[in-house]
């Protein structure tokens, strides 16, 4: 088997997450989505790592797990705030700023 | 160890090649799940195991460290994470699917699809024949080369995410903290508030006063056999996960009042009787 | 002594400073301060000649780099001092002319309420014309040439009060711009063409640079030196620009501004020798200007506008000179010279007269006032020998040359210029006589009431004739006014005959503007009698006109000439006529294109973007998940740019 076929995986698993992304209105799920796109790519990474013999992509890989751990911690704090204040986690209520 | 090597070496095996077609295929059934699951709790779930099994292909790659992180950080701190703000917020409403925004999700389908076909078309063009492996740079250990790279090429980096972090945790904390403004009420404020606004002024009614169903999950009982919605949690209401037995009291007490007046005879008991029955067989339906 | 260069401008600079920013307190002293620094000036001045004088002809010149201005890449712009002889010459004459200015001024200005802030203006026009005169480069010279129109237009419209001297000053500045628009355009040519603007390397480089180029420059700098010498077409100001107080008149007139295009002309004369088509229009401009300025000068009823129409007349002289190349330079700032001292001699003489006359200005209403001002008659009338050049006296000498060199020019041209300098020296004596026995002979009109003149029917008010009508007590200026009147005479009647001997001027100038001996095809003694000949007969026409026959107190209707003349030859009816009116048509077709065009497309672009971003407005739905959409949207079309750059 040719490793490409991990990048094809990581392709399809973030435009799954995507969709998610644009398809899902609870905010819970749409950062899920956008965990599963962040994985995929960390996927990718990794694949890449082996495909060039060194470990740069795994590096790169594991910032991108400190970033989503410290995206998530803040985005949970927001929807937490924002399910207190207007009692929904829903994003299309949050749709406050428009002309 | 050695076969790991080797697994991350120049060729993959037939083994893993089986492995990828197995898991790679759950790994995808459980992306579409995380997406169309109605409950967050169980995209949550679903999301876990995609992790789950990308941690095994991290493993397969020869990225043991982070294979290792991904399990620990993503599936054990993250998810939890997701998991308990769900619980806090509520697993009580459902998504409902249902979109309201005009065309969006044709856009969505027609836009993903467009990216994907794309993604996937430019890597079909890139014709990876050769690959190098990492059985080189995994010969000192895997944490070992990571390590290496990290404290010396991207030290700066490394540093700069330890300050997101702290600002992460500290945003975070901001963000949930709330600060009282007022003086919190006192029971007696409470209730002198309730009797003005003429609300429910005593306690509500304990629920399952029933000997053999004392839980929390069963409705009380007016004194007319019909179960009180006072008496249950709203969230297990609106989850549907309340168990009625008032038909099945209603029955048992027209049997009850049936075979006394059977043995006492009167004719008022019984049609008293037959009254009771019917009312019981209406709940049951 | 290189230092002391800077403080030749710094002297006066620093005066009108201190007299413009001073405030009341120095309304006591500040004529004082003016003139004293004025004076000083003049003394540097002179040290300087000195020391100049104790060198050889050859490195008489000095330098001084005072700073870097503007030190852009190859743009070098410096404050730098070049003291020359020709310069020297300048310097005498602006500081030692305007020094006796600022003398007389104290007693001529004596009753004006602003007189500090007259000599502050006095002072920066030294302080600008000397800039000017000093610098070593162009752009500096363009300083000091801009600085000489601020310091005009305040001071002739020093009594802004009066509505036709604020026109006059706003007239005489405008004319100037379009001649300072000549020069900035001149410097920016020879900045593209020589890569600089300092005099030496300009100057040098003009022989590997082609004809066309060199032509360009030099009616450029043509352009500039009409505007600011008064010269046709650009001529139109300098007759309004009597309403000045008449010191300024004298300054404008003697010392300072009009002689700067021919400074201009003579310093670029290395430029002008590479392009004989330039020389020819200097040459045009100036044959023109002699005659149209002298027949000006015939008609004017007005004292002062009669001197500045001898003024224009006498700068043409200078300006043709200088247009003949090395045989003409010399001449030509010889003459300025000593029409620096006559022509301020005859405009001290004037205010004199006028300051005797309660400032009545018109020639008719003067009349056989040589018993009751007998200085002013002597030194007026000696000016007056002078610059009719009467054998001997300073104008003769340098007018002479100046006509011989003319007929010397060669060819067709030698005799028409010739000619045409001829009969300009036949009408400066016919004008210059009827303004001499105009003023100081024949009846003494003043003492009757005047009557309305027909000719120009709004010149007085009728309050003064309708109550009862005082005479003028006509009485001699007192000794501020007269002293400068008396120096002036001197410079009038023996300046020109110190300078030819041994042709003393010419050879002190040729280092800086070379010299050649014209060859005329006429001998010496033959032009000068020639000359001689038409000034009698000039001399006796006016005799004949304004000496025998009484002079009417109305201006007869005259000719269509004369009345052309009164009216400076139609020039303003010209100006308003082509300019004004031909100006009024263009603004308005441009103004239309400026609606339908230029406001069209802006207008347009703005509704169109306007049109656009309404639209674009509803793209933002305050729906994170449309957001969401547009950027996916946005990285698809990326990676299909991507792949479609990559050649998939």
């Amino acid at each position: 088997m040719n490793p490409i076929n991990y990048l094809y995986l990581a392709a399809l698993l973030f435009t799954i997450g995507a969709a998610g992304v644009l398809i899902r209105r609870n905010a819970i799920v749409l950062f899920m989505c956008v965990e599963l796109m962040l994985n995929a790519c960390n996927l990718a990474f990794v694949a890449f790592s082996r495909l060039h013999g060194n470990l740069d992509g795994q590096i790169i890989a594991f910032f991108t797990m400190v970033v989503a751990a410290a995206e998530v911690v803040v985005g949970l704090a927001i929807i937490v705030t924002i399910f207190r204040t207007r009692h929904t986690a829903s994003v299309d209520d949050a749709s406050l700023m428009k002309l | 160890m050695s076969s790991a090597v080797l697994a991350a070496a120049s060729a993959t095996s037939t083994g893993e090649a089986v492995q990828f077609w197995i898991l790679g295929t759950v790994a995808v059934v459980g992306a579409l799940a995380t997406v169309l699951m109605k409950r967050a709790v169980h995209s949550a779930l679903s999301l876990a195991a995609t992790m789950i099994i990308l941690a095994v292909f991290y493993l397969a790659n020869g990225a043991y460290f982070l294979g290792i992180v991904q399990v620990v950080v993503y599936t054990g701190a993250i998810m939890m994470l997701f998991l308990f703000v769900v619980m806090l917020v509520g697993v009580t409403a459902a998504d409902s699917l249902k979109e309201t925004l005009k065309g969006q999700r044709w856009l969505a389908a027609g836009a993903g699809l467009g990216f994907g076909i794309l993604l996937i078309a430019g890597l079909g063009n890139a014709s990876v024949k050769h690959f190098n492996g990492l059985g080189e740079a995994n010969a000192g250990g895997n944490v070992q080369g990571l390590a290496a790279l990290i404290f010396t090429k991207y030290v700066f980096a490394f540093e700069l995410t330890g300050a997101l972090l702290i600002t992460a945790a500290v945003g975070a904390m901001v963000l949930t903290h709330k600060e009282r403004t007022e003086r919190a009420k006192t029971q007696r404020e409470q209730a002198a508030q309730r009797v003005r606004e003429g609300t429910q002024v005593v306690p509500l009614p304990a629920p399952g006063v029933y000997a053999r169903h004392n839980a929390v999950d069963v409705p009380g009982l007016l004194p007319d056999g019909t179960p009180s919605e006072l008496t249950v949690n709203p969230t297990l209401r609106k989850r549907g996960q309340i168990r009625d037995v008032s038909g099945e009291s209603l029955a048992e007490l027209a049997a009850l009042e049936r075979r006394s007046s059977e043995w006492l005879e009167r004719g008022e008991g019984t049609e008293r009787g037959e009254q009771v029955r019917e009312r019981g067989e209406e709940a049951t339906r | 002594m290189e230092s002391l260069i800077a403080l030749l401008v710094g002297a006066p600079l620093v005066g009108a400073a201190v007299l413009l920013c001073g405030g009341k307190r120095l309304d006591r002293t500040g004529h004082w301060l003016g003139t004293l620094l004025a004076v000083v000036s003049f003394v540097i001045g002179l040290v300087l000649f000195a020391d100049m004088l104790g060198r050889g002809a050859e490195d008489r010149a000095l330098h001084q780099h005072l700073f870097s201005w503007i030190p852009v890449g190859g743009f070098q712009a410096d404050v730098a001092f070049q003291l020359d002889q020709l310069s020297m010459t300048f310097v005498l004459l602006i500081t030692g002319v305007g020094s006796l200015i600022h003398i007389y001024s104290i007693g001529y200005m004596e009753h004006d309420e602003r007189r500090r802030r007259f000599f502050g203006y006095l002072n920066l026009f030294l302080a600008a014309m000397l800039l000017l005169v000093l610098a070593d480069n162009y752009l500096l010279l363009y300083v000091g040439w801009e600085g000489v129109g601020l310091a005009s237009y305040l001071l002739i419209g020093f009594w802004q009060h009066k509505p036709s001297a604020a026109t006059a000053a706003k007239k005489a500045f405008l004319v100037n711009r379009v001649g300072d628009m000549g020069l900035s355009i001149a410097i920016m040519l020879m900045f593209t063409t020589f890569g600089t603007f300092a005099f030496g390397p300009v100057l040098g480089a003009v022989g590997d640079t082609s004809e066309g180029k060199l032509t360009a420059i030099g009616l450029m700098l043509l352009l500039a030196a009409c505007g600011k010498s008064a010269q046709v077409p650009l001529q139109s100001w300098l007759g309004d620009a009597m309403e000045g107080p008449t010191p300024v008149s004298a300054l404008i007139h003697a010392a300072t501004m009009v002689t700067a295009g021919v400074y201009l002309i003579t310093r670029s004369g290395a430029i002008f020798n590479g392009a004989p088509d330039a020389q020819t229009a200097v040459v045009a401009v100036g044959a023109v200007t002699l005659l149209f300025g002298a027949i000006v000068g015939c008609a004017k009823d007005d004292i002062k506008k009669a001197l500045a129409g001898s003024t224009m007349s006498q700068i043409g002289y200078m300006i043709l000179a200088a247009g003949l190349g090395p045989i003409g330079y010399a001449f030509a700032i010889m003459h300025l010279v000593t029409h620096g001292f006559f022509k301020a001699g005859l405009f001290l003489g004037a205010g004199s007269v006028m300051h005797g006359m309660n400032d009545e200005v018109d020639m008719r209403r003067y009349g056989g006032l040589r018993k009751y001002m007998p200085i002013t008659f002597v030194t007026f009338g000696l000016g007056y020998l002078a610059i009719i050049g009467f054998p001997g006296l300073s104008g003769f000498f340098s007018k002479d040359k100046i006509i011989e060199a003319a007929f010397a020019s060669g060819g067709t041209q030698g005799w028409i210029l010739g000619g045409a300098a001829l009969l300009g020296a036949g009408i400066t004596a016919f004008y210059m006589t009827r303004v001499m026995l105009m003023t100081f002979f024949g009846e003494e009109r003043w003492r009757k009431a005047p009557t309305p003149s027909p000719a120009e029917p709004s010149v007085e008010p009728a309050a003064e004739t309708r109550g009862e009508y005082t005479p003028p007590h006509p009485h001699e200026s007192p000794k501020s006014m007269t002293l400068p009147m008396i120096l002036l005479a001197f410079g009038s009647v023996f300046a020109g005959g110190l300078f030819s001997i041994n042709e003393a001027f010419v050879h002190w100038l040729e280092p800086v503007t070379s010299f050649e001996h014209g060859h005329s095809p006429l001998s010496a003694a033959a032009v000068t009698s020639a000359t001689i000949v038409v000034l009698l007969f000039g001399v006796a026409l006016a005799w004949l006109q304004y000496g025998r026959k009484p002079v009417p107190a109305v201006a007869p209707r005259g000719s269509f000439l004369t009345r052309a003349a009164r009216r400076d030859l139609l020039q303003d009816d010209f100006n308003h006529v082509v300019l004004v009116r031909g100006g009024e048509q263009l603004t308005r077709a441009l103004e239309q294109i400026d609606h339908s065009v230029v406001d069209g497309a802006v207008n347009g672009t703005a509704v169109s973007v306007g049109g656009l971003s309404g639209r674009l407005r509803r793209l933002q739905t305050g729906y994170v998940r449309s957001y969401a959409l547009q950027m996916l949207g946005g990285a698809a079309v990326l990676v299909f740019a991507t792949l479609l750059m990559r050649g998939v």
